[in-house]
């Protein structure tokens, strides 16, 4: 089911939650809503399911306009952050309820084989009698799913779905998703304010600030080429440097980088951790070490360079950095905004 | 002995069944004592004569009544003060509590004086054959009026925890609303709702005050239970009055009984693995 947001608007009181925002989303994609918190995602999704009203523009299911159809009749499955599984039911219980209240009735044996066949899918069989207070956040999240999907949604909406798990579960459970996913090729639009998540999961990524959609594109072309500053810094850790630009050509003290299409006057410079290579002396900018950070992957190393900005950069494991030795920084990729 | 970091265990638990054996088991102990003191024969006669009888009947049908009554409104009414939001809400709610603040045989006149067939309500409700005052009804009125707040202060608290999102997921399951009230939203507040339940009867089996203004207290047909205890007190008949006490008293025990079978019940889900 192909979804189309036409400018949308909602307000809450006096504060604009989301401002005009329009979108396509094709049959059978995964797509996430990212932005941080008060950027209007959640607002967005919950309008799409029918849990508010958009107070202007329209959505539309297809060719149908779904706009005021109220949630128990547009056909969403929504998993909600903290699962919302009915405490008093058991897992079965739960994944059979959107069936027990449909108004197509099906046979007790009919609901019961449907039960079997997601508990499957949501790989929980033999859990089907236990309650919800009785299983791990991982596994409460799948029934939700299950329970989910187990009324048939033309789109699935998924609200921050693994944002009360640990680290470890949440990458599991991301791989699983995808996968049943692709199994089930239903619409799905997710929400998260994790990037890695967003980029991970999504076949396209719906970037939102302050009620506005920033960017689009497909995680290589959000990641590649970020149209802002703002999502520059939003999608993973970045150093901004102030420069000069004169002639196309960007001054950080004595060093020069290209800037064909920059205007004359400030810039900011926009550097990855990776973007640069350390080395101990030569060209490039001086900077001097002022922690370095262990991790597993390789060195994280605090420096400011001359001027005084600070900057975080990354090195290869086995190189040799302590804080207080000066080196130089050479700039191998960089992106520039206008300040 | 295994430590125990919260302090202060042996003094407050001392101090506690001190003041529960002191303040509630010792009364009703002499209670039971006195009626013991009966042989069994003259305690079956005491507890089983017509007039008691008919002061049980009237007693538990009006509190079973009243329960149900309330059990309905009290329900609406924590639901309204905690749903919506509007003027007044706050007086409202502060209204609830009034019964309990209330001296009983203050709301027992004011009752009386409402449903008495020359009162504001009697007057209105005599020309359609319905009396009030002196009869069961008035009973059931005074208890209605002194056990309301207990429902609405039992449910009040579990229906504001009630998670929204609860409700949301029912909807977006396709539910009506009728289906996710008698699904979702009944059975979790089936607990409180019992809990509310039974102080409810049992704050109405034994109300004295509020009823014996309206009730009229005709042997036979308006005299509740409590009633006949104070009566075979002021006979001076105390074994007479401590077996007819002691029947309230097991019936007390037996209902608390039975909704904590049912909250256990209801609460199920709620136990680990």
């Amino acid at each position: 089911m192909k979804i189309r947001l036409d400018q949308v608007v909602k307000t809450f009181d006096t504060f604009r939650a989301v401002h005009g925002v329009s979108l396509d989303i094709e049959s059978g994609q995964l797509v996430a809503l990212l932005g941080p918190s008060g950027s209007g995602k959640t607002t967005i999704l919950r309008m799409v399911a029918g849990l508010e009203y958009a107070d202007g523009g329209h959505i539309y299911f297809g060719d149908q306009d779904a706009t005021d159809i109220p949630v128990r009749d547009r056909g969403v499955g929504f998993v909600f952050q903290h699962y919302a599984l009915f405490p008093h039911m058991t897992v079965a219980e739960n994944i059979a309820f959107g069936m027990k209240v449909s108004k197509t009735k099906r046979s007790k044996s009919e609901i019961a084989t449907r039960v079997e066949e997601l508990l499957r899918l949501v790989k929980l069989e033999g859990l089907g009698d236990r309650f919800p207070g009785q299983i791990s956040g991982g596994q409460r999240q799948r029934v939700a799913l299950a329970r989910a999907l187990a009324v048939d949604p033309k789109v699935l909406l998924l609200d921050e779905p693994f944002g009360a798990l640990d680290a470890n579960v949440r990458r599991d459970l991301r791989r699983w998703l995808r996968e049943i996913h692709d199994e089930l090729g239903i619409t799905t639009l997710f929400v998260t304010h994790d990037q890695e998540e967003a980029l991970d999961l999504a076949d396209r990524v719906v970037i939102l600030d302050q009620g506005r959609i920033v960017q689009e594109g497909t995680p290589a072309e959000v990641c590649r080429a970020p149209n802002s500053a703002f999502v520059m810094r939003f999608l993973g850790d970045a150093n901004r440097i102030s420069a000069n630009v004169r002639d196309g050509r960007a001054y950080i003290g004595e060093t020069v980088i290209d800037a064909p299409s920059s205007s004359d006057g400030p810039i900011d410079i926009y550097l990855r951790p990776g973007d640069v290579d350390w080395r101990p002396e030569g060209d490039g900018i001086s900077a001097t070490i002022v922690r370095v950070l262990d991790r597993p992957g390789g060195r994280r190393v605090l420096a400011n360079v001359e001027g005084g900005t600070a900057l975080e950069f990354d090195v290869p494991p086995e190189t040799d950095v302590r804080s207080g030795q000066h080196g130089r920084l050479l700039i191998k990729r960089s992106r520039l905004y206008p300040a | 002995m295994k430590r125990n970091v919260l302090p202060g265990l042996p003094l407050s638990l001392g101090i506690t069944l001190f003041y529960v054996g002191l303040i509630v088991v010792l009364p009703l102990a002499a209670l039971v004592f006195k009626a013991a003191s009966l042989g069994p024969a003259e305690y079956w006669a005491i507890v089983s004569s017509p007039r008691a009888v008919a002061s049980y009947r009237v007693t538990v049908l009006s509190a079973l009544v009243a329960t149900a009554f309330n059990l309905v409104f009290g329900l609406a009414l924590a639901w309204v003060l905690v749903r919506y939001r509007f003027p007044g809400r706050r007086i409202v709610d502060a209204i609830v509590d009034l019964p309990f603040a209330l001296p009983t045989a203050v709301a027992g006149i004011a009752l009386t004086t409402l449903f008495a067939s020359n009162g504001w309500f009697g007057s209105l409700l005599a020309p359609l054959g319905i009396k009030v005052a002196y009869t069961p009804l008035g009973i059931m009125v005074a208890m209605c009026f002194t056990s309301l707040p207990f429902i609405v202060r039992t449910v009040q608290p579990v229906l504001e925890d009630l998670d929204p999102a609860l409700e949301e997921a029912a909807q977006s399951l396709g539910g009506s609303d009728s289906a996710i009230f008698v699904r979702v939203i009944l059975p979790l507040l089936m607990p409180a709702l019992l809990a509310g339940l039974s102080l409810s009867f049992a704050r109405s089996l034994g109300e004295f005050g509020a009823i014996i203004f309206i009730a009229g207290n005709q042997p036979m047909e308006t005299e509740i239970t409590a009633l006949l205890a104070f009566i075979r007190l002021e006979e001076y008949d105390y074994q007479a009055a401590a077996a007819i006490a002691s029947v309230l008293l097991i019936t007390a025990f037996l209902m608390l009984a039975a909704t904590n079978l049912l909250q256990a019940r209801a609460l199920r889900y709620t136990a680990r693995s």
